[in-house]
């Protein structure tokens, strides 16, 4: 990694990039960074973005895993509802859904009657859990369809194998079936998480306060117009560095044999 | 339930064409989103074929800023690239104006949504078109130099016709991203189908009716694109022989 950038045309693009960084710094305005008013809400947008991230990837995969499973062999009673459901999340807009969500659906609650003394409301009044649930389903759609392809994908022979000694169907797909099929998707896994991270500013359009919304009032405040958006854009990079690196890390520890 | 079928029933009118109703500000906005899509994929693909043999043929450093590029647009948000290049494409126009001698001007949301959208678009049409080139089997290309064709007919006559039928999945994914993401573009306050929608729906307080109004043009636009986009692939691949069998 090192070694890559110590080409002499590498050295200087970097002293090049360095530069521009200084100026950056240098005439920006950069003011704001210094109120701890802002530094905790910076903080707790930058959390509340890695646990939506976190959050959604864990319940979408959950949610993705029958769906995966009923397109590749369910009966087409399963079938037809998990392609309708993938297709209906993959096909319109991840902000719309969430609109859909939150002021649609989110408006027709209170008519049902009851609904505020009930043990419920503050769930169903809170962006947050709209923007859980919008992203986990988002996940769910579009990983479905990445199972599908991954069930399909496991050997038969292996299948088949189990099968013959013996094994009860839960067993065979617990310990053959899933295991190899989430090792197919483990590279493209990756890949989704840095797209999933990327949906999650979607959510301030919900009033949640993740990062994006805390740069966005803090340009609101300040009236400062790039350097909140390049602070975002740095932080954004940095997770996807980390998800990157995670992820080749946890590949590198799950043994491949390659032909 | 009952109140679904109550909010439902009363505010599907709000729907029709003529002034009281929304149908044609919505209709509107939809065309605003498809002309934004096609040009801004437009521009991605041309960014793409650029890109791309940039990245396979270019000069060391070409290649090094073009990975920047790629690396960066595909890290962060499409939002956040959005806001930044909304913000720096109308300054920048307008200090070129200013320093002309005119007068700062608004900036067409339609050429700008095309700009944004196609920079973004341009970084993920890289990536494809530079796999989709390297599918071409290396003996074609071989065959077409050992022949003395010149880089711009080898790339037109061989390259480009071998590496369509490698490249529609991928482009035809990208399409869809394309429309999907035009409605980023309702942030920074344009007209397009999610922001009318979000202007009906907030005048008339029908928020689920057209939410789902929209959320269906949006599913018709995708089902379309991909029919059309799976003749354009049986076309790409004509006279290829068929996997087993």
């Amino acid at each position: 990694m090192l070694k890559e950038l110590m080409i002499p045309r590498r050295l200087v693009m970097l002293a090049i990039a360095a530069f521009l960084i200084g100026l950056c710094i240098a005439y920006g305005r950069w003011d704001w960074l210094a109120v701890p008013k802002y530094q905790k809400m910076m903080l707790t947008g930058i959390w509340n973005t890695v646990t939506l991230l976190v959050l959604t990837m864990i319940i979408g995969m959950a949610l993705a895993i029958p769906l995966g499973l009923a397109q590749a062999v369910g009966p087409w009673y399963l079938a037809r509802p998990a392609q309708a459901f993938c297709g209906l999340i993959r096909g319109t807009p991840l902000l719309l859904q969430l609109f859909l969500l939150y002021y649609g659906i989110g408006s027709l609650f209170p008519g049902i009657p009851g609904i505020r003394d009930s043990i419920f409301w503050p769930i169903l009044r809170d962006a947050w859990y709209f923007g859980v649930f919008g992203l986990s389903l988002s996940v769910a759609g579009y990983e479905g369809e990445v199972m599908r392809g991954a069930f399909k994908g496991v050997p038969h022979g292996q299948l088949e194998a189990a099968t013959a000694m013996g094994m009860p169907p839960v067993t065979l797909f617990r310990r053959i079936w899933l295991p190899q099929a989430l090792h197919r998707v483990l590279p493209t896994l990756g890949g989704e998480t840095v797209l999933q991270m990327k949906c999650t500013p979607l959510v301030a359009m919900i009033t949640v306060m993740d990062i994006y919304a805390v740069s966005s009032r803090v340009r609101a405040e300040t009236l400062i117009v790039y350097e909140p958006l390049l602070m975002l854009a740095v932080v954004y990079l940095a997770i996807t560095g980390v998800i990157v690196t995670l992820f080749r890390w946890f590949e590198r520890r799950v043994p491949t044999r390659t032909a | 339930m009952f109140a679904l079928e109550a909010l439902g029933a009363s505010t599907l009118d709000l729907l029709a064409f003529s002034p009281p109703g929304w149908g044609a500000t919505l209709l509107r906005g939809l065309w605003n989103s498809v002309q934004i899509a096609t040009g801004a994929y437009a521009l991605g693909a041309l960014i793409g074929i650029a890109g791309a043999y940039g990245k396979l043929y270019g000069s060391p450093v070409t290649k090094d800023l073009l990975a920047v590029y790629t690396t960066v647009v595909r890290a962060v948000p499409e939002l956040v690239l959005i806001l930044i290049l909304y913000f720096a494409v109308a300054d920048a126009v307008n200090q070129v104006i200013l320093a002309l001698g005119g007068s700062r001007i608004e900036i067409n949301g339609v050429a700008a949504g095309i700009a944004v959208l196609g920079v973004v678009q341009g970084a993920y049409a890289t990536e494809v078109l530079r796999g989709a080139i390297l599918a071409v089997p290396a003996g074609q290309i071989e065959a077409a130099r050992a022949m003395g064709m010149s880089p711009i007919l080898l790339a037109r006559r061989i390259t480009m016709p071998l590496m369509l039928s490698f490249a529609i999945p991928g482009l035809a994914n990208l399409w869809l991203v394309a429309t999907k993401d035009t409605a980023l573009l309702a942030v920074v306050g344009f007209a397009e189908l999610t922001q009318a929608t979000r202007q009906a729906a907030s005048t008339t307080k029908a928020f689920f009716t057209f939410y789902a109004a929209a959320g269906v043009l949006y599913l018709i636009l995708s089902i379309a694109s991909t029919i059309l986009f799976s003749r354009i692939e049986k076309w790409a691949r004509r006279g290829q022989r068929r996997m087993g069998g």
